[in-house]
């Protein structure tokens, strides 16, 4: 664990609902940095310790990864009704957006407008992301061989782009040996 | 109108869902197959445009499949596709949620947990990489993701701000 601020606040069932919907609506460029953000820095439901192992095994299973995870908060803090409540609000809100824009869409095309607009939120969003990469290696400070896993993670999906299955299941391997080496040396 | 498309796109999709580790953008190549070449459903332009609508809206990466869906077969396409992608993934993440829970505290459980931080990490990396270089059409949209990434990993101002001001920039320069 890297960090242990003050007890944190566990979450009603109506809050991870709302909480989820924000996170869905807010989601530009994937939900995974975002759900970050609010879970870990916003709301301290999580450490950013537990929130990345949630979602390093939401990777390994098949599924959305950030569906998977939420899932596994859900179940966390309120059991089968949380498991259920979370993913449905983060599917749900940006869903019937996705209808309104599809019907848009069949309706007049594309909008230059609405693609300069876009251009510059995705622009903004991909540096969301990135920002959220660095800042969540900074808080974690790995040790060398798991910084270096993390590292080739990074170069095989998004420069050499292998398959994501190659990646995850060929890493792995190498990050469970790295963090068990860690673990006998305190 | 039948329901044999609704089948079509439940067992497509659902079969896909389930092939799909470390992402949902992991299968586009898969769904491109199923949506273009095994039904004919559109062309690889429309695929392509209706990928980039839905990356560029917020939510999971994954709701592609409901502007699939919905070209198929409108409002039910789009319910039975997401569905289908979703669904029996999720009755495995719950079942593995709760093994998880029995098993707490496991030192070998701990080890795997830790071991897959660092790609967790690495693939939210890759994907901002990704998406930065589908928008970088000239100096303008670089800046502007330099400045988000700087912004977002050296302030705990809400990344909203970015994203409004990424707004204003698109509408004004691109």
């Amino acid at each position: 664990m890297t960090d242990d601020p003050p007890p944190r606040p566990v979450p009603t069932l109506a809050d991870l609902f709302l909480t989820y919907g924000k996170i869905g609506l807010i989601g530009f460029g994937g939900i995974n940095a975002w759900a970050r953000r609010v879970l870990v820095e916003e709301k301290r439901w999580l450490t950013d310790q537990e929130y990345a192992e949630t979602l390093g095994l939401g990777q390994v299973l098949p599924g959305p990864n950030a569906l998977n995870a939420a899932i596994m908060v859900g179940d966390r803090f309120h059991g089968t009704a949380g498991a259920i409540a979370a993913p449905s609000a983060m599917f749900g809100g940006p869903l019937i957006l996705l209808a309104g824009l599809a019907m848009l869409y069949d309706a007049y095309g594309e909008l230059p407008t609405m693609r300069a607009l876009l251009a510059g939120v995705g622009a903004a969003a991909a540096g969301m992301v990135l920002g959220t990469a660095a800042k969540m290696t900074e808080k974690l400070r790995p040790p060398p061989a798991l910084l270096a896993v993390g590292l080739m993670a990074f170069a095989a999906a998004g420069i050499l782009r292998v398959p994501l299955p190659l990646t995850v299941f060929g890493l792995a391997p190498f990050g469970i040996w790295a963090a068990w080496r860690a673990m006998r040396r305190p | 109108m039948t329901w044999a498309i609704f089948w079509q796109l439940a067992l497509g999709f659902g079969a896909i869902s389930l092939v799909s580790i470390g992402g949902g953008i992991a299968v586009l190549p898969e769904m491109h197959r199923l949506v273009v070449e095994v039904h004919g459903w559109m062309d690889s332009a429309d695929f392509a445009r209706r990928f980039a609508l839905a990356q560029a809206a917020p939510g999971p990466n994954v709701l592609v499949v409901g502007l699939f869906g919905w070209h198929v077969g409108g409002v039910g396409g789009m319910l039975t596709a997401v569905l289908a992608m979703t669904l029996p993934t999720s009755f495995m993440a719950f079942g593995f949620s709760r093994l998880r829970a029995r098993l707490a505290g496991r030192m070998w459980l701990k080890t795997i947990e830790r071991g897959l931080v660092p790609i967790a990490v690495g693939l939210i990396a890759a994907s901002g990489l990704i998406l930065a270089r589908g928008t970088a059409s000239g100096w303008i949209p670089v800046a502007v993701t330099a400045a988000s990434t700087l912004f977002v990993w050296r302030t705990d101002y809400s990344p909203l701000w970015v994203l409004g001001a990424g707004a204003v920039v698109g509408l004004l320069l691109l």
